[in-house]
């Protein structure tokens, strides 16, 4: 379970680019749940991603996860918790490492790295039989640089190197934004596949709201730093995308309002 | 005859020097000229303590150890205090520079009626041949103890290149090449990445001391200049290597660096034999690599305007 109390980020506090990027969130995710989340840009839905995987030191607030308090372990400690992936394809792999050496540094993810033999026979083997889950024949191919790969077969192999130790937590950063739409719903239909099968705690960031009406249990909305709104059970399932449309429009009326409230009372009050 | 060998043999012994710049510079893109000053470090350990008595071999394996501290300094300032990885390198090797002429007492230390790794591969070649023997190597008649000194410098270069090679496919070396390669995953892996740095860039400064020590022993001198230009002359040998291979496999980009230091330092010989000015030599280096680093990119370039025609 994933629990995350009134945490609060803000980016170059002080100067003219202050950005107020998360603003009092809590959250909790129960085990096996997977949650999309929306957000426009800049809501602060990458940065909630970030604040859990640990790439930056939060203001305020903590975070647990199973029963540790995280708040204050550096990324690589997280690491043995949590699996990820990312939104560019490249960020994930190593690209002058063959598949092999990729796979067999994920299989270790958060373990001890000793002076044992990195790839051994037997974890070729084992490597090979999970390889040929994703049906893209780089199984008789695991010597390539996997630089040579396309951006959605790294993805793939992204995917299944997060969750080779199954992780407490999976995150997921917009990882089909960058790419075209047909490798994209092919990632989504595996990563589908990996979660269900795991029965693994998910949060994904996206900007798709068909991926987030399709895929998980729980829907949640982010703007300006804060949660706005949080569908789950029957009521996700009945959300649409017209619906979550029709939510957005409501965000930044509200927005516009704001401002042009602000405008008249500064232009008569000022 | 004679002076091929020893050319040969002053090449294996900056094999080591060519394979710790291999380290940093292409494991880990790290322009790490604490190089500089590890390789006079290793060179003034070595030499000091083998005039205070101390086993060769011990002086040597503390050259070594003396490296990786030096490295790991450079890798900490890096790390913990973000300071660019350039100027880090140089903070250190300018502390050295003083640190050396502490440890050597004076600024040169001579070996020559010393007992060092260099005298014993000749009296094991007067025990085994004889002394004045000479060998017919392809017709020419060469001193037999050059032959040995020979075999027993690539004998430890083969060693050392073999255990880098191990240690680059073993969990650990594995997760150290991917630090190089893309930190951000391997940090997502659970790997310190800081940790990973410190490490390279100490192991990396081990070797170059190492080749500093074998160095001073040779010539039998340590010389607080020694060191200078020695992260280029690196360079260039791995660059050459790099060009005589083409394919990425690990192994064979190890055994490139070697043939690369090896073949830099017979052209150097050749260039000095044919009348070069061994003041231009510093000179030639730099100019080499500069042409050696720009040269692929021009290659790609008119490649692309071929194209774009």
């Amino acid at each position: 379970m994933l629990e995350i109390s009134n945490l609060y980020k803000t980016f170059n506090a002080g100067t003219t680019n202050e950005v107020n990027a998360l603003q009092d969130v809590s959250l909790t995710i129960d085990d096996s749940s997977f949650v999309c989340v929306l957000g426009t840009n800049g809501s602060g839905k990458s940065t909630l991603l970030n604040a859990v995987a640990g790439t930056f030191i939060l203001d305020s607030g903590s975070i647990f996860l199973n029963g540790n308090n995280i708040t204050r372990w550096a990324e690589n400690k997280r690491a043995r918790l949590i699996g990820r992936v990312f939104q560019n394809p490249f960020s994930g792999t190593a690209a002058g490492m063959s598949i092999g050496e990729n796979l067999a540094l994920a299989a270790k993810r958060g373990r001890k790295r000793g002076l044992g033999w990195g790839l051994p026979a037997s974890v070729v083997r084992e490597l090979k039989e999970r390889v040929k889950t994703l049906n893209m024949g780089l199984e008789d191919r695991l010597d390539t640089p996997i630089g040579k790969l396309s951006g959605g077969q790294r993805q793939a192999l992204t995917l299944l190197m997060s969750s080779w130790l199954k992780p407490d937590l999976l995150l997921l950063d917009e990882h089909t934004a960058a790419l075209d739409p047909k490798t994209a719903s092919k990632v989504i239909e595996l990563t589908e596949k990996i979660v269900t099968e795991g029965k693994l705690t998910t949060f994904m960031v996206t900007h798709s709201m068909q991926q987030a009406v399709n895929l998980g249990d729980r829907i949640i909305m982010m703007h300006q730093g804060k949660i706005r709104y949080d569908f789950r059970g029957e009521e996700k399932k009945r959300m649409k995308v017209p619906d979550l449309l029709s939510l957005f429009d409501e965000l930044r009326r509200k927005d516009q309002i704001d401002i042009r409230v602000a405008e008249l009372l500064e232009a008569n009050y000022v | 005859m004679t002076l091929l060998i020893g050319s040969i043999t002053i090449g294996l012994v900056l094999a080591l020097l060519a394979l710790g710049i291999f380290i940093s510079f292409r494991i880990f893109d790290f322009p790490d000229i604490t190089a500089e000053g590890s390789f006079t470090f290793g060179a003034a350990i070595t030499a000091s303590l083998i005039v205070t008595g101390v086993n060769p071999v011990v002086a040597t394996v503390l050259a070594f150890a003396g490296g990786l501290v030096a490295g790991a300094a450079t890798g900490f300032i890096h790390t913990r205090f973000k300071i660019n990885p350039l100027l880090s390198g140089i903070l250190v090797m300018t502390a050295l520079y003083s640190v050396n002429l502490h440890v050597m007492g004076k600024s040169n230390v001579p070996l020559l009626s010393q007992k060092t790794l260099f005298t014993w591969f000749e009296s094991f070649s007067v025990k085994i041949s004889g002394e004045e023997a000479m060998a017919n190597l392809i017709g020419w008649s060469v001193p037999a103890r050059d032959l040995w000194t020979l075999f027993f410098c690539t004998v430890i270069i083969v060693i050392f290149s073999l255990l880098l090679l191990w240690f680059f496919r073993t969990n650990i070396g594995t997760a150290m090449r991917a630090t190089g390669d893309n930190d951000q995953m391997i940090r997502a892996l659970g790997v310190n990445t800081k940790g990973m740095i410190i490490f390279g860039v100490a192991l990396s400064n081990g070797f170059i001391a190492l080749s500093g020590s074998m160095l001073a022993q040779f010539q039998g001198f340590a010389d607080v200049q020694m060191g200078i230009g020695m992260m280029v002359w690196g360079l260039a040998s791995v660059i050459i290597g790099e060009a005589l291979i083409s394919e990425k496999s690990l192994g064979l980009v190890i055994a490139g660096a070697v043939i690369g230091a090896v073949l830099f330092r017979l052209l150097v010989a050749i260039a000095l034999r044919w009348g070069m000015n061994p003041n231009d030599l510093k000179l030639i280096t730099a100019i080499f690599v500069f042409i050696a680093l720009v040269v692929p990119g021009l290659m790609k370039q008119t490649k692309k305007i071929k194209l774009s025609r």
